[in-house]
């Protein structure tokens, strides 16, 4: 089913970095299951409630899915590497369990460091300046104080949410959607990560901060990080990544340099 | 594998061998208590931004903005003193505008910092999502915005009592350890009400009536002379009860003929630093065991 390729390492080989590999992140076996809540549905009635409370028994509108089925993969320094897959195969619930979000039900993943997942609905504090959040989420992220205020104006220049007056002194629910994604982007993105997976991120903004944006990106990787990327829109991953992973339904179809991959990726969509 | 095929020291080994040649650790595990506290201390900053951007930002909605924090204590204390004070027309207590409102303030110290306690996991998911920090900074900023929100009152209350007639004494200065010692009962049951709220959000329904029953409780809005009639068994839970214990040091400090129902100084003192010792520690150790699950909804 995982279909091997043996030229597999030229793309990555060709990085000067690295005569030794280190892994970052090793993903053995791992199976993903999580619980969702169907919402109220049949058998929500306050009695059967507390007979559930004191049964300790499962509500029954919750169901189990099982997101990843078994996945294994190594990644090492200095790799961007791309998830895709189509909607539901279970990528950004894969990304989440490498941040430690969430547990694994089989298997194991390790990492190095602890890895930063960079999505869009990354909220921070919407009643408080765009400056303010900065500081917040730098501050969240580890950072000394001093490093903060030497970042802050670096961080809100990159973000480029001054370009049209001074937002950074408003509060971030006057934002548009746009806007509070380049700056969630750019909070993370001002941290050495040893490991950085965006999920999604990089397809917000105008196209002058995606060209920035992936310029940041292929610096963090330089800098001796692994980044994973999700995205829908193959040709940022085209440009950003040399390795690509497929998943479907929870299972890994391929692995490999992001061309090969793609092109098949492309194929199976456009025989469905 | 594709791409372990590089032949090289790391060669034929399994996924799990790999990892741990190379040091890599299992993905949100939890670390031990002392390092765990470590990573707290080391997040200080980011509690004392946080706790401050709080409490801008419940404020900055409204055209007063921070006059609140002084407006908000005295309006309540003046509603309370208009029904027991005025209305009940309260005889036993000398200087009962003094002895309510410092009942009200230090036992809405507590109140306000649990009910933003049991919340303070559930309303940041998208923070916890996003990063990753010890998630005993967000119990613990709650405590810190409500002691900042406390030192505003007790601003308020020391007017009041000054203005009521009480004499400036070197007791006054027994409310600082009084204060601080609360403070870490707080801290404390915040971050226990913070993990159970994480888990059940029921629990932000119920707790309104939970501190209202403490509250009545606590002998906050009548004379603490009321206790004594109940059976014997019931006065010594009362005297026991973390939030009397606190109130009474205050009012032990502040005011000079306060009715006690604590005879003994000792040992109100050391019922308060005992309350403080076990909640601090059992709370603590309590979220750190489920630090994992914060934010896997």
């Amino acid at each position: 089913m995982v279909e091997h390729f043996t030229g597999s390492d030229e793309a990555t080989q060709a990085l000067p970095t690295l005569q030794a590999r280190i892994p970052t992140v090793v993903v053995d076996e791992a199976h993903i299951v999580y619980r969702v809540h169907k919402g109220a549905t049949g058998g929500s009635s306050p009695v059967a409630a507390l007979r559930r409370l004191v049964k300790r028994t499962q509500a029954p509108n919750v169901r189990e899915v099982h997101a990843v089925k078994g996945v294994t993969f190594t990644a090492y320094r200095g790799e961007a590497i791309g998830l895709i897959g189509s909607n539901g195969s279970g990528k950004s619930t894969l990304l989440r369990a490498i941040a430690g979000l969430l547990p694994v039900d089989r298997g194991a993943i390790y990492t190095q460091g602890q890895p930063s997942l960079l999505g869009v609905n990354a909220a921070l504090l919407n009643d408080l300046s765009g400056e303010r959040n900065v500081t917040l989420g730098c501050l969240a992220m580890g950072m000394p104080p001093a490093e903060v205020e030497r970042l802050t104006p670096e961080i809100i220049d990159f973000s480029g949410i001054n370009q049209r007056g001074d937002f950074a002194s408003l509060p971030m629910r006057t934002y548009s959607s746009g806007m509070a994604a380049r700056l969630r982007f750019s909070i993370a993105a001002a941290k050495k990560h040893d490991v950085l997976l965006i999920d999604e991120a990089l397809a917000t903004g105008d196209k002058g901060f995606r060209r920035r944006s992936e310029q940041r990106v292929r610096e963090l990787r330089e800098s001796a990080g692994t980044v994973f990327l999700v995205s829908h829109q193959l040709s940022s991953i085209r440009d950003t990544c040399e390795r690509t992973i497929w998943l479907e339904s929870g299972e890994l179809r391929m692995d490999g340099p992001t061309d090969e991959v793609i092109r098949a990726y492309e194929d199976f969509s456009n025989g469905r | 594998m594709a791409n372990t095929a590089l032949a090289g020291p790391d060669a034929g080994l399994t996924q799990a061998q790999l990892a741990a040649r190379h040091g890599l650790r299992v993905a949100g595990e939890r670390p031990s208590l002392v390092e765990y506290s470590r990573r707290l201390w080391a997040y200080r900053h980011f509690v004392a931004a946080y706790a401050n951007a709080k409490l801008v930002a419940s404020y900055s909605n409204a055209k007063l903005g921070q006059v609140w924090q002084v407006l908000t204590p005295l309006t309540n204390a003046a509603v309370y003193y208009l029904i027991f004070g005025v209305v009940l027309d309260q005889q036993r207590v000398p200087n009962f505008i003094a002895y309510l409102t410092t009942g009200l303030f230090i036992f809405n110290f507590t109140q306000s910092a649990v009910l933003a306690g049991t919340q303070s996991i559930s309303g940041n998911l998208g923070l916890i999502r996003a990063l990753h920090f010890p998630r005993a900074s967000l119990p613990m900023a709650a405590t810190l915005t409500q002691f900042q929100q406390l030192l505003a009152s007790m601003i308020v209350l020391v007017g009041i009592v000054l203005v009521t007639g009480e004499p400036l004494t070197w007791e006054w200065l027994a409310l600082v350890p009084a204060l601080l010692l609360q403070a870490v009962f707080n801290a404390g049951v915040v971050l226990m009400v913070a993990r159970m709220g994480a888990k059940a959000s029921d629990l932000k329904q119920v707790m309104p009536f939970i501190m209202r029953t403490w509250m009545y409780g606590s002998g906050v809005l009548y004379s603490v002379s009321l206790f004594e009639r109940l059976p014997g068994w019931a006065t010594t839970l009362v005297q026991f009860n973390p939030l009397l214990v606190y109130i009474e040091l205050a009012r032990y400090a502040l005011l000079e003929q306060a009715p006690l129902l604590n005879e003994s100084l000792v040992q109100l003192w050391l019922v308060a630093v005992a309350w403080a010792v076990v909640a601090g520690v059992g709370g603590f150790i309590y979220f750190w065991r489920g630090e994992q699950e914060y934010g896997r909804g």
